[in-house]
Parts: C-alpha cells; structure tokens; sequence
C-alpha cells in the first residue's frame, strides 16, 4: 500500500507570540514556503451584537466602544449614525466637529502604535520607544478633552456628550506642531532606510484584484492602489468641509501599507488643524426622545479601514439587531491571497500587519566607557547618517524623498 | 460610477427583483427572493464592480433575513440586498463566497449564530462557536437569551 502523502502544518498561536490577541494560524508548508493558510479565531468572542439587544439606544455607545480599545471613536461614531440615520436627525455643528477632532487624533494615536509596532516586530526596538513616546501626547490630549485616554464614551445620538473647551485648542495646536516635527523624523527615516527597503519591499504582495475579491479596506487596501475611504466617499462628521487628500499606494506590499500610514499620520494633523481653526459655536448635542422603527446602516473610516454598522429599530427603547463589522474582519482573510507562496519568515511579517519604521536617536548622550568620548546627539544623528549611506552604498536602494509624495 | 448612473443600473435588473426602496440620500435596499440572491449579487459585484461590505442575519420572528451589503465607493451609496428565508425549520440560502470569497467568513458566522445553512459554500465549518459548543444552539435567535 502506498503510504499517503504527508503535508508539515505549522502552528502559530492561539497564543501568539507578538500579537496582544488569541488567533491561531495553521501554516502548511512545504520546506520554508507556505503553501496553504487557515485561520481560527474567535478564541474570546464577547457576544456584542447580542449584548447590544439588551441595552437601550443610548447605553450601546458605551459598549461598542469596547469593541475595540484603539478604535473606541471610530465604532460608536458608525452606530450612533445609523440611529441618526432611522431617528432623521442631524446633530449640530459643533458636535460634527468635535467628532471629527476625536477621530483624527485617534487615528493619528493608532497609526504611530502601529508604526512603533511594526519597528517592534522586525527587531528596531528604538522605533517602539519613540513611536510609543510621541503618541502618548495625543493620548493625554484625548484625556483632556473626553476624560479618558481610551474609550472616551463622547459620542451620543444626536451629538456629542463632552464639548471641546475653546481654553484647550491653543494646548492641542501646539502638541500637534511637536508630533508633527516628530513624525516628519520617523518618516522620514522610513523612506530613507535602505535596511527597511530590503526587508519590506516586495514581501507580502496584496494584489489590487485580490484585495477587491477579498473586500479589504482602510490602510490595506489603499496599500494596494485602491483608494477607497469612507471620510471622502460618504462624507460624515465635518470631512467635507476640510482640505486634506486620500493617500495610496499601488505596491500592495508591507512598505506600501506602513508608507500609506504614516503619511496618513499628516493628513489627520492637517484636519486637527483645520477642524481646530474652524471650530463653530453653539452646542454639542441636541435632544433625542425616541427612535422609531426602521433600520439604517452607519459606517465610519477607522485607523484600520472602515467599521460597518446596521441597526434595526422597532419603534422600542432597544435595537432589535445590531451588526458590527470591524475593518479587520475583511482584511485578515486577504492572508490567503498575500502569504500562499511566501517564505515563512515573510508570513510572519505579513500576517503581522506590520508598519516599519526606523528611528534616530535623539536627546540622549552615550558615554564611550574605553575612550571617554562622549556622544551627544548631534554626533549620535551623524553616526546614524553615516551608516545610512555606508549601507545603501552597499545595497545600492534607490531612496525616496518625502516632498516626492 | 455617480449616483444618477447606479440607479439607472440597478433598473436594469428589476425582475429580479421585488421592489427598490430608497431609506436615505445614499441608502438603498433591494428586497429580492431567495432564488435571485446569487444573480443579484453578481451583478452588484462583478458587472456593476461595487465593493461587498459585510452581511447581516437576522432573526425576525417567524422567518430570517439576509442582508448583503455593497457600496458603491464613488458616491458613497450603500446598497443593500435583502432576502427571506421563510423556511425556519431547515433555513437554506445559496452561498455567494464562490462569487466573493470576502463573504466566506461572514456566511460561516452566520451559519454559527443562526443556524442558515449556505449553499454551495466551500468551507461552511465552525468560525465563531468553540469546538464544544452543543449542535443545534443557535446563540443570536431570539429565543437564546443573552
């Protein structure tokens, strides 16, 4: 009897070893390429939807910005649209501002988590400490103006709950000028780093006709040139009244996707800015009495892409179906169409969904213990530069410039 | 594709059809019978290109609906197929993850949490309830209590 033809199926998870959450990925390979992936998941599953049918209209907010601690803006914006939507009302002004204040320095808090991350992930740990470092700010920020550096639990149907003191914005435009300068390094830093160039290029290839087969969304799919994203397609909040630009990239690979986030990072700054500056008077909310029948759907452009809500009423205190679609949902699956026929260091990478970075040293000094020269941080960013150009001499990368963008 | 030109399009498959409701500016359902879901799918996304969204399941007392929602990025327009399943006892719809296999998850959740048997579909196993959870218990039907 022949014997039957055996396949090697590597396990990574449920408990991974870089990712804070449970998924398990069943790699099977043949030698050092994948040749298959199959994803388990649900390991901590928290019943939301069904949770949301027990709570009344304006308690879900508070649930669902649960749903995911990073996203808590973007989830609650999403459903308390599709409330508006069946309830037909319009918040006013100032609350659509405010709103978009909150989305954005979320974003921009996400995206440099991501990027510190991302540094953590290929080994530049001194990217997870800067990145990390930088963003803390904006978490303070977000403190002052909801009361919590997460879940800020500000958004409500027909408004916001917490109004943006007019004492606070010169506080919020200056710390956005720091992380700004900041982000401009990291960036910077990126698209100069030959060392990032040749791990990241070229690996974990998304393609745009299997990014639209697999529906993905936010940074993933703009990573692979579809430039798709909710705040411009289906104006919400003030999006439409501020001047700022989708980014794409047609690569689709792990340095197109970091690329699209960290210059994402500016555009948020720039709409911080602008929301700040434009800023209407009058109230935050207005008063909601009840929800009548009727379903309507709510979406909102999370860091990660766009989080989906459908919500149905029958005229009582309580949704009668809530529907969550977060952006992960659809982009995970695409590792089916980027990791088969990579090697398995590369799907690691992949599956990951790491944003690179590469940092410089700054505002430290090293004492050289045999020599007793002391570096300070001028000579520590020479050094680096130095080494920069030695590698790319030797790797013969051709480098990007940030004004080319 | 702009808004003016997605409605001239979907009258084109009207027989398929069992009415076109507009609940919004940028919000429009299609209530379709089972049979037509994949044809009506298709056309949404591979003639018409507009991007599959996620879908819904819902337990409405006495029968199931599955929404499958679109958008149509360039006007903003979500588009949303809405189909019966008045069978509860073996609730049974054709799968459109042959079509989209973006929808394979969400078909296998909705398998889990409802219990509506996907035809067609390549891999309808277990995605959200544990390897233990008893056969037959469908968590998100109504008579489940949270």
């Amino acid at each position: 009897m022949k014997e039957p033809l055996r396949k090697s199926v590597l396990a990574v998870g449920p408990f991974h070893p870089l990712q804070e959450e449970m998924e398990f990925f069943q790699l099977t390979v043949d030698g050092e390429k994948v040749t298959d992936i199959n994803v388990r998941l649900s390991y901590n599953h928290r019943g939301i939807e069904k949770l949301s049918e027990t709570l009344q209209f304006d308690q879900v907010p508070f649930l669902v910005s649960r749903v995911c601690g990073i996203c808590s803006a973007s989830h609650p914006l999403a459903y308390v649209q599709a409330v508006e939507e069946i309830a037909g009302v319009k918040p006013p002004e100032r609350a659509l501002y405010v709103r978009t204040i909150i989305n954005e320095l979320e974003r921009i808090h996400s995206h440099l988590l991501w990027v510190g991350l991302g540094g953590h992930f290929i080994g530049y740990d001194t990217v997870f400490m800067w990145a990390w470092k930088y963003r803390e700010p904006v978490l303070d920020l977000l403190e002052e103006i909801t009361g919590n550096r997460n879940n800020y639990g500000n958004v409500k149907v027909g408004g916001c709950r917490e109004d943006i003191p007019d004492e606070l914005i010169p506080k919020i435009n200056q710390e956005l000028d720091v992380i700004e300068k900041k982000t401009e390094m990291l960036t910077k830093a990126v698209l100069d780093d030959p060392v990032l160039h040749a791990r990241l290029k070229g690996v974990g290839v998304l393609k745009k006709e299997d990014a639209i087969k697999y529906a993905v969304v936010g940074p993933t799919a703009r990573g692979s040139g579809i430039a798709i994203d909710v705040r411009r397609d289906d104006p919400y909040a003030a999006y439409a009244d501020l001047d700022w630009k989708v980014i794409s990239q047609p690569e689709g690979d792990v340095f197109a996707k970091a690329v699209v986030r960290l210059l994402e990072t500016f555009e948020s700054i720039k709409m911080v800015r602008q929301a700040l500056a434009k800023l209407p008077k009058g109230p935050v909310a207005v008063d909601v009495k009840e929800i009548p029948p009727g379903e309507g759907c709510g979406h909102a452009e999370a860091p990660r892409g766009e989080t989906f809500h459908y919500v149905r009423s029958d005229g009582g205190n309580r949704p009668v179906r809530h529907k969550i679609r977060a952006p992960s949902y659809v982009n995970v699956p695409s590792f089916k169409a980027s990791c088969i026929g990579a090697d398995i260091a590369d799907v690691t990478l992949t599956l990951a969904a790491v944003d690179p970075c590469y940092s410089c040293t700054e505002r430290i000094a090293v004492v050289d213990g045999h020599s007793a020269v002391i570096h300070d941080y001028e000579e520590l960013l020479r050094l680096s530069r130095e080494k920069t150009a030695r590698i790319k001499k030797d790797i013969g990368t051709s480098p990007m410039k940030l004004e080319a963008f | 594709m702009q808004q003016n030109e997605l409605d001239r399009q979907l009258s084109r498959i009207q027989d398929k059809l069992t009415g076109i409701d507009r609940k919004a500016a940028n919000r429009v359902f299609l209530p379709c019978e089972a049979e037509n879901v994949y044809e009506v799918c298709r056309f949404l996304f591979s003639e018409l290109g507009l991007r599959f969204v996620i879908s819904t399941g819902i337990d409405a007392t006495g029968y199931f609906e599955v929404l499958h929602h679109f958008s149509n990025d360039e006007s903003g327009c979500v588009v949303t197929v809405k189909v019966f399943i008045c069978n509860r006892e073996s609730p049974e719809l054709d799968s459109i993850t042959p079509l989209i296999p973006g929808a394979e998850w969400i078909e296998r959740e909705m398998h889990d949490l409802l219990g509506i048997t996907f035809r067609h579909h390549p891999n309808l196993q277990r995605l959200i309830l544990a390897d233990d959870w008893p056969e037959g218990v469908y968590p998100l039907r109504k008579e489940v209590q949270a």
